[in-house]
């Protein structure tokens, strides 16, 4: 903590606020020492107790930007926080996800002197976080089908960031004008910059959120046929490996992640540092370094088998996953659970489409490892179940293996192995 | 769907159905799909093709016609506004209630089970017009069902007990010309005890998204009313799904 340098931030929080954020501090370290998480929410949880405002003090005079949708939060977060690398500012963030209103007090709390916050935010608490905090900018990525038995249904949440943006005049919005939701989402806000950053998964957006019809695509536009909705002028494209900035100038993406979905979080990234004055030539070398983010797509070397863990939570999720996959013949894990964070209903199972997955070797895992077997069975994948990953890695005989798991399933994995990266 | 697992996509509104192929038709997934509703389709397909039967099958979105010469209709879930406007175009097209007229059947699940009765709740609770199809009239109720559903079902109907995931605030009345599809044993179904509501061989429940996938009996039940009497499936085959059942028959079932 830096009491000693004299215009720091923390001084200037009232005394109950200051004392919320050290014992708040103290518990999440203690948590951390006591092996139990990364001790992110805990300390917020505790501070918020003591100071129900703890958060909009915490905010105030930082320049703080949200970043929210159904995927990719966690990962544009990284982006974007290296992307403002250039500007040698320190940056607070709630780099581990922990994106409810603890997990944010205890990013800002860690971080008394940053001017710049970049805060990971859940789709649900985006309009009452954004008002707390009078976010500069937001950044919308997509919005899909996720965990219905406790999240809120999509259009619902379309509407409440619709309304919440429009009621923000001050506040940026950097928006994905190829998902429909997002792009009707974001219509009423004052500034909006639009970024082209693709849409894999179309099954939640054959509608129109304005007025019901079912939409027109052609190619990367689409429009409703029965009012004025349409896709927006975008300023900011993402083009295969390359992206376009507003100026024209292309530049290619080379990622140091894998796959379009990150391609695409990186060109967010770059439209969020031209708000802060980065250019994306100065943005694009950070930008690119970056390798894993909270575990996912780490290697990790396990009985003499390189495995990438890949973290896929909700239908779209797993269409990304799957399309990043190294080809066949190197073998593959899918491990599901249905905890309260996993959502407790498997029904998104049938909306994956796995066929892609016939011809080479899957091992199947997880707490409902049995509904995934009858989902592959439908699409007529060959599989075997496994108890573990270590069982996986014993049939398997590969030097290398894929691993596709959803939430806790990731965790339970990212713990056997060891929690590296 | 493609035509890698033999089946192919019949154009809607034309009958090219072979002699013996079962004809399914997918109700609007672009409105009406809103939890892995797809594996109802996939169930029908494989439990008629482990028959030898053939199948076809249509999706049909909400800018197209609803042909009326299909085997078995599937509604599946969906939100308010899309509900609404599910049931508006459904009514104005007609397809699906001449389809009933002339015998068809219709599985429909959760807003689909709501858009089938004469009326439901819309976003605000304001009664919304339904298709009339099965004598059911819903509304909204105080508090969300979410979580394990198990009933056991009409003993008329012959289907095992039912396990399955429920997501809804609606609850359900029943008109004299409509049965109970079950009764609740863990969960809310339509609120009284019951779950589900059927009529002739329209048939409809709460238990949402793919609910046919632990259900064989049921999905054999629809096959049966379009097929009539249909052999025992090769017990290897339905191993998985036996364990699966027995599984959450087993759990306990989790407030959500």
């Amino acid at each position: 903590m830096s009491t000693s340098s004299p215009p720091s931030r923390r001084t200037s929080l009232p005394l109950r606020a200051r004392l919320a954020t050290t014992v708040g501090g103290a518990a999440g370290r203690a948590s951390r020492l006591a092996g139990r998480g990364d001790g992110s929410v805990i300390g917020g949880v505790i501070g918020l107790r003591l100071q129900p405002d703890l958060l909009s003090l915490l905010a105030r005079g930082r320049q703080v930007i949200l970043v929210t949708g159904t995927n990719g939060k966690t990962t544009t977060t990284r982006l974007v926080t290296a992307a403002l690398s250039p500007l040698g500012q320190q940056v607070a963030s709630n780099a581990f996800g922990a994106n409810m209103e603890a997990g944010l007090v205890s990013a800002l709390a860690r971080a008394p002197d940053a001017t710049l916050a970049v805060l990971e935010v859940d789709e649900k608490y985006m309009p009452a976080i954004l008002t707390t905090t009078s976010a500069r900018v937001v950044v919308l990525l997509n919005l899909s089908r996720d965990q219905m038995d406790r999240a809120a249904e999509i259009w619902m949440l379309a509407r409440r960031w619709r309304a919440a943006l429009a009621a923000a005049p001050d506040c940026r919005v950097i928006a994905n004008a190829d998902d429909p939701l997002v792009a009707w989402a974001a219509g009423q806000a004052r500034q909006v910059t639009w970024v082209a950053a693709g849409q894999r998964w179309h099954d939640d957006s054959w509608c129109c959120p304005q007025c019901g019809s079912h939409l027109r695509r052609d190619g990367e536009d689409w429009y409703c046929g029965e009012c004025s909705n349409r896709r927006p002028p975008v300023s900011w494209v993402l083009a295969g490996d390359e992206v376009i900035d507003p100026g024209g100038k292309s530049r290619s993406l080379d990622l140091a992640l894998p796959g379009r979905a990150n391609r695409a979080n990186a060109v967010v990234a770059l439209a969020v540092a031209e708000v802060f004055g980065v250019s994306a030539g100065q943005a694009m070398g950070a930008v690119s370094q970056v390798r894993s983010v909270a575990g996912r797509y780490t290697q990790v070397e396990r009985h003499g088998c390189v495995l990438r863990l890949l973290l896929a939570k909700n239908p779209a999720g797993w269409l990304e996953a799957l399309d990043i996959l190294v080809p066949p013949p190197v073998p593959v894990l899918l491990a599901v659970n249905a905890q309260i964070p996993d959502g407790r209903d498997t029904s998104w199972l049938w909306d994956v489409d796995y066929r892609r997955l016939r011809g080479r070797p899957v091992f199947v895992a997880g707490e409902r490892k049995t509904d995934l077997a009858v989902r592959l069975e439908a699409d007529e994948v060959a599989f075997r179940l496994v108890a573990s990953v270590d069982e996986a890695i014993e049939m398997a005989h590969s030097p290398s293996m894929e691993v596709i798991a959803n939430y806790t399933a990731f965790q339970h994995i990212r713990t056997v192995l060891g929690r590296i990266g | 769907m493609d035509s890698g697992m033999g089946r192919h996509e019949a154009e809607p509104g034309y009958g090219r159905r072979g002699p013996s192929a079962v004809r399914l038709i997918w109700v609007y997934p672009d409105l009406l799909s809103t939890y892995g509703d797809r594996g109802n389709l996939l169930v029908l397909d494989r439990r008629a093709q482990l028959r030898g039967l053939g199948v076809e099958i249509a999706e049909v979105n909400s800018d197209q016609q609803v042909p009326v010469d299909g085997d078995i209709y599937l509604l599946g879930g969906g939100e308010d506004l899309p509900q609404i406007l599910a049931a508006r175009r459904l009514a104005s097209g007609g397809g699906l209630a001449a389809a009933v007229s002339r015998g068809a059947v219709v599985f429909a699940v959760c807003a689909g089970y709501q858009i089938v009765g004469t009326e439901f709740g819309g976003a605000e609770g304001e009664p919304v017009p339904g298709l009339g199809l099965l004598d059911i009239a819903s509304g909204r109720g105080d508090r969300r069902g979410v979580g394990e559903i198990t009933a056991d079902v009409d003993p008329e109907l012959g289907v095992e007990r039912l396990t399955g995931f429920e997501n809804h605030q609606g609850v359900t009345r029943r008109g004299p010309g409509a049965k109970p599809l079950a009764r609740v044993i863990t969960g809310i179904g339509n609120g009284d005890g019951t779950e589900g509501a059927y009529s002739g061989r329209v048939l409809g429940t709460y238990l949402h998204g793919p609910a046919l996938v632990r259900n064989p009996g049921l999905a054999d039940l629809l096959l049966s009313w379009v097929t009539g009497p249909l052999p025992q499936v090769d017990p290897q085959q339905d191993q998985l799904v036996r364990q699966l059942r027995t599984e959450r028959l087993a759990a306990r079932p989790i407030p959500a």
